[in-house]
């Protein structure tokens, strides 16, 4: 009998950040204090909170450790497992009032949110299937099996769940369109190929709850008449094809997976198929032609996927997010899903929350919350008391949300209508020292390089609005730049081929929608307000803090500084290329910028 | 059928047309780089998108089935616009060197430029400098003048079945290529040459036509392939009595425009000055030209004095089929057979 369970993360952050040592260490400390059959190690799957990691709870306590290195773990079995003192040092501060806080439904990252699709992430062991059913797993898909296929559709369409890759498609719309299309053979498909800079949602799902994504496909086949299934999922994310793998060997061990389903006659295969890292194979009939063995290029749509699919067949594909919310609607109900939401985003959303704030990680929160909620309560405001300037959302395909707008209520129509869009929920917070040229000029970068190079509008199209940045950002700017910009990102948008293209210049329209004084200020100015890009800084020392170490002088590549030793120096502005080497280099921020 | 309006025009088509049929039998021309019926229909190159009512987005006429009450409009500003900055895309990544250009007056850039008055490019900036594929004999593949509208690979995949060249790279280093960017030398390239016919731009240029004339000073002569028993139709661009280019009639029933390496490539023969001509008959060891009334004779006091079980005949490839069924009744009329066919060209 166990006295207490120890559940330390193993996601893939918290595995990068040593997860594997201080389980090794843990198991070596118990068994010399002949502990080992008193307290269990799980490692479960993402906590989300992956800054904090390797995160390490310990149960029925919840006493919330984070941080917590190999060298640390003799100290929590001694002081915390044996004599019980908390270890103080090792808890999670609040960066606002510095107070130490305990237990982990405390800490404003994880009270604010509404853990519905993570529900099992970090709680269970992933590679467990009896964990999973414990906690409901399966559920869902016994209350199917029960139905006739438009029962399981109609359930779905009446709990108003939208796709979560990024177009928000109502889910049971799509799989009626695919449970309509006449044919002898259906294809499910999960798109995990997940893309996005920054987004990690998918792989946490995966990794942290592989049954519910499983369990979701199934549930799927069932409705639109398929017995198979292939969840496409990028070859980065080993942890989570492995787990994958165990999931569906363990599936198909318990009779919920292969054939016969529960004795119902059903059955269902599950295949697996590693995508080789295009970004474009997040777009589905890009993804469908990658699984086919073909190059990763979309397709002219119609036909759509449910009409004429993988190999033509009628197909249905999913979200790993999506996916991972069907159990839940099959268990407990439309009418009880749809009460968390807004009129026409039901459900929760999980973003992967970055940049500049205090919180970084991964959020779950109901649809309709406000940005603000999202940026300053569990995010925990902007770092270092600086000035929020906007959140990029959705990714090199979103847009950039200011600041007059953070009360804008986060779901599908709003954040359209804003100019950026839900995209796969990447949120990358910005300061007041992010320039927003230089930002779409990085988001137009990765599009560029990540286009299929099959239409002409994306693949020319998004070089020359990057090579016109680019230029604006060295301070080569010309007044036409703005103008010409906005006419090709509107033509990009409005007759590229699939996604990729026709969302590439959001960045671009909405750092101009928003931020059009700080285009001009690099154009008209040569000026970056933000003091961010290089060629258009010039850099001066401020004599009162100047301490006369000579350091700048010695990484200086153009000898323009000059000065005695003990003496403040000073910058020729005629020989300084803004290289910004001084600057990185001072130790007394006595080099400044203007 | 599916009844649609066009620019204003009802037009009524069979289910699965495309817009773009549905228009060309309203006599509307949409421009289009990538189309071929013959083809799968993959919208790549975006110069046929019109605005259809309804639709966020501007269309691709070319693989878009009309749909029952669509309204389509193919002449709007929108449509203007987004046609104008692609072609200004395009050539901010082509060689501006018409003037000495093989396809010249016979190019669609040029023509669409020409019919948009895209005149110059506004954008700067990189272009692709790749370097010329002259390995093999019979054309040049020069990718800088490529528009990556895919015609040549679906046609290599689709029609011959071969699959020489695929696209590789993403984004602007997209580039169609033989597997790892080889010469087409060393690819399957069987040099058809099918790309070179379907190619709308100078990218891929026959070296026979190279400098031999502009397309408004050439004849086409419709002939059929002097090559082998298929009776393939072909057009021959002639010049001052000279062939210098060949491509499959596509109206012919037999080979509906596809030719192979030898009909395409293979007809220098036809003028050249080592052309046998006439009959040789070898006299006191030499071979010296004669008259076909003296070889036949020759030939006909030879079989007769030839006892038919030493007798055997070798027929051509090139003859066509009623010439080999002639040429096997006359030796077995003599009494041998013994005939046999070399089966090659």
């Amino acid at each position: 009998m166990y006295e207490r369970h120890i559940l330390i993360c193993a996601g893939t952050g918290c595995i990068s950040s040593g997860t594997i040592s201080v389980k090794d260490a843990l198991e070596n400390e118990l068994k010399k204090h002949n502990l080992q059959d008193k307290v269990r190690i799980i490692l479960s799957g993402c906590h989300g909170f992956c800054e904090k990691g390797p995160i390490f709870i310990v149960y029925p306590e919840d006493i919330f450790y984070c941080e917590v290195q190999a060298e640390d773990v003799p100290e929590l079995v001694e002081e915390y497992l044996i004599k019980g003192n908390v270890v103080e040092r090792l808890l999670y501060k609040d960066p606002t009032t510095d107070m130490a806080i305990t237990s982990h439904d405390e800490i404003p990252f994880y009270s604010r949110q509404k853990r519905q699709v993570l529900r099992n992430c970090g709680v269970i062991d992933p590679e467990s299937i009896d964990e999973y059913i414990i906690r409901g797993g399966y559920v869902g898909l016994e209350n199917a099996l029960k139905m006739d296929r438009m029962g399981i559709i109609n359930e779905v369409k009446s709990s108003g769940l939208r796709g979560r890759g990024g177009a928000g498609f109502p889910t049971g719309m799509k799989w009626e369109f695919a449970y309509r299309s006449p044919g002898d053979k259906k294809y499910v498909v999960c798109n995990a190929d997940e893309g996005d800079p920054g987004a990690f949602m998918d792989r946490s799902v995966l990794e942290g709850d592989p049954h519910a994504v499983l369990e979701g496909l199934i549930i799927a086949g069932l409705a639109i008449g398929s017995d198979e299934a292939y969840i496409y999922v990028r070859a980065e994310y080993p942890l989570a094809i492995q787990r994958l793998k165990t999931a569906i060997t363990q599936a198909e061990e318990y009779g919920v997976l292969g054939e016969n389903i529960l004795n119902s006659g059903a059955n269902f295969k599950i295949n697996i198929k590693e995508g080789a890292g295009a970004f474009v194979c997040g777009e589905e009939t890009a993804l469908l032609a990658s699984i086919e063995g073909e190059r990763g290029m979309p397709r002219p749509r119609p036909p759509f996927p449910a009409v004429k699919g993988l190999w033509e067949k009628p197909t249905c594909i999913n979200n790993v997010e999506t996916l991972a919310n069907i159990p839940l609607i099959l268990r407990k109900g439309a009418a009880w899903y749809s009460t968390v939401g807004t009129e026409s985003s039901k459900g929760t959303k999980i973003f992967a929350l970055t940049g500049k704030v205090n919180n970084t990680g991964l959020c779950e929160v109901p649809m309709g919350i406000s940005l603000r909620e999202i940026v300053f309560d569990i995010g925990g405001g902007i770092r270092d008391g600086k000035k929020y300037k906007a959140v990029q959302i959705g990714g090199p395909s979103g847009g950039c949300i200011p600041e007059d707008l953070l009360d804008l209520p986060v779901d599908f129509d709003s954040l359209t209508a804003a100019g950026a869009m839900m995209g796969s929920g990447g949120m990358v917070v910005m300061d007041e020292d992010t320039c927003m040229v230089d930002l779409a000029r990085y988001f137009l970068s990765f599009t560029q390089s990540e286009s299929c190079g099959k239409c002409t509008p994306c693949r020319e199209g998004t070089k020359r609005m990057l090579e016109i940045l680019q230029r604006i950002t060295k301070g080569k700017g010309e007044p036409e730049d703005i103008p010409r910009l906005e006419q090709l990102a509107a033509a990009v948008k409005d007759s590229s081929l699939c996604g990729l293209g026709q969302t590439a210049p959001n960045p671009v329209l909405t750092t101009l929608r928003y931020f059009r004084d700080e285009y001009e200020a690099h154009i008209f100015d040569r000026r970056c307000p933000a003091g961010v890009c290089k060629e258009l800084l010039s850099y001066y020392i401020d004599s009162e803090l100047c301490t006369g170490c000579r350091a700048c002088v010695r990484v200086c590549p153009t000898d323009a500084i000059s000065g005695e030793r003990k003496e403040p120096h000073t910058i020729d502005e005629t020989k300084c290329i803004s290289c910004g080497a001084c600057f990185d280099r001072c130790r007394f921020d006595a080099v400044k910028t203007k | 059928m599916i009844s649609l309006t066009i620019n204003g025009q009802k037009v009524e088509v069979e289910p699965g047309t495309t817009i773009l049929q549905a228009a060309e039998k309203l006599g509307v021309f949409i421009p289009s780089f990538c189309y071929d019926p013959d083809l799968t229909l993959v919208g790549a190159c975006r110069m046929c998108v019109v605005e259809v009512e309804r639709a966020r987005n501007l269309i691709a006429s070319c693989c878009t089935p009309a749909g029952e009450g669509m309204v389509v409009h193919t002449d709007t500003e929108r449509v203007h616009e987004a046609r104008r900055a692609n072609l200004n895309l395009l050539l901010a990544n082509h060689p501006l060197d018409c003037l000495t250009c093989e396809k010249t007056g016979n190019c669609r850039l040029q023509d669409y430029c020409y019919l948009y008055g895209i005149s110059e490019t506004d954008f700067s900036g990189e272009r692709k400098d790749y370097g010329f594929d002259d390995s093999n004999p019979f054309f040049i593949r020069d990718m800088n003048k490529c528009i990556l509208c895919g015609l040549c690979v679906r046609t290599c995949h689709e029609i011959n079945g071969v699959g020489a060249v695929g696209f590789m790279n993403r984004g602007f280093d997209t580039k169609v290529s033989a597997a790892f960017d080889d010469p087409l030398e060393d690819s399957p390239c069987v040099f058809c040459g099918m790309c070179v016919d379907v190619c709308p731009v100078g990218a891929l240029v026959p070296k026979q036509s190279v400098g031999k004339g502009r397309p408004w000073e050439l004849a086409t002569v419709k002939t059929v392939c002097p090559y082998c028993g298929t009776g393939c139709g072909l057009e021959l661009s002639v010049k001052d009595n000279e062939i210098v280019g060949v491509k499959g009639d596509t109206s012919s029933p037999v080979n509906r425009g596809q030719t192979c390496v030898k009909g395409r490539f293979g007809l220098g023969f036809l003028q050249s000055p080592e052309r046998l001509t006439s009959p040789l008959i070898r006299k006191n060891g030499e071979l010296v030209e004669s008259s076909w009334e003296e070889a036949l004779n020759l030939v006909a006091q030879k079989l007769r004095r030839t006892r038919s079980t030493e007798l055997a005949g070798l027929a051509s490839a090139r003859a066509t089929n009623e010439e080999n069924y002639l040429f096997q009744k006359l030796l077995r009329t003599l009494g041998t057979n013994n005939i046999d066919h070399c089966a090659r060209l």
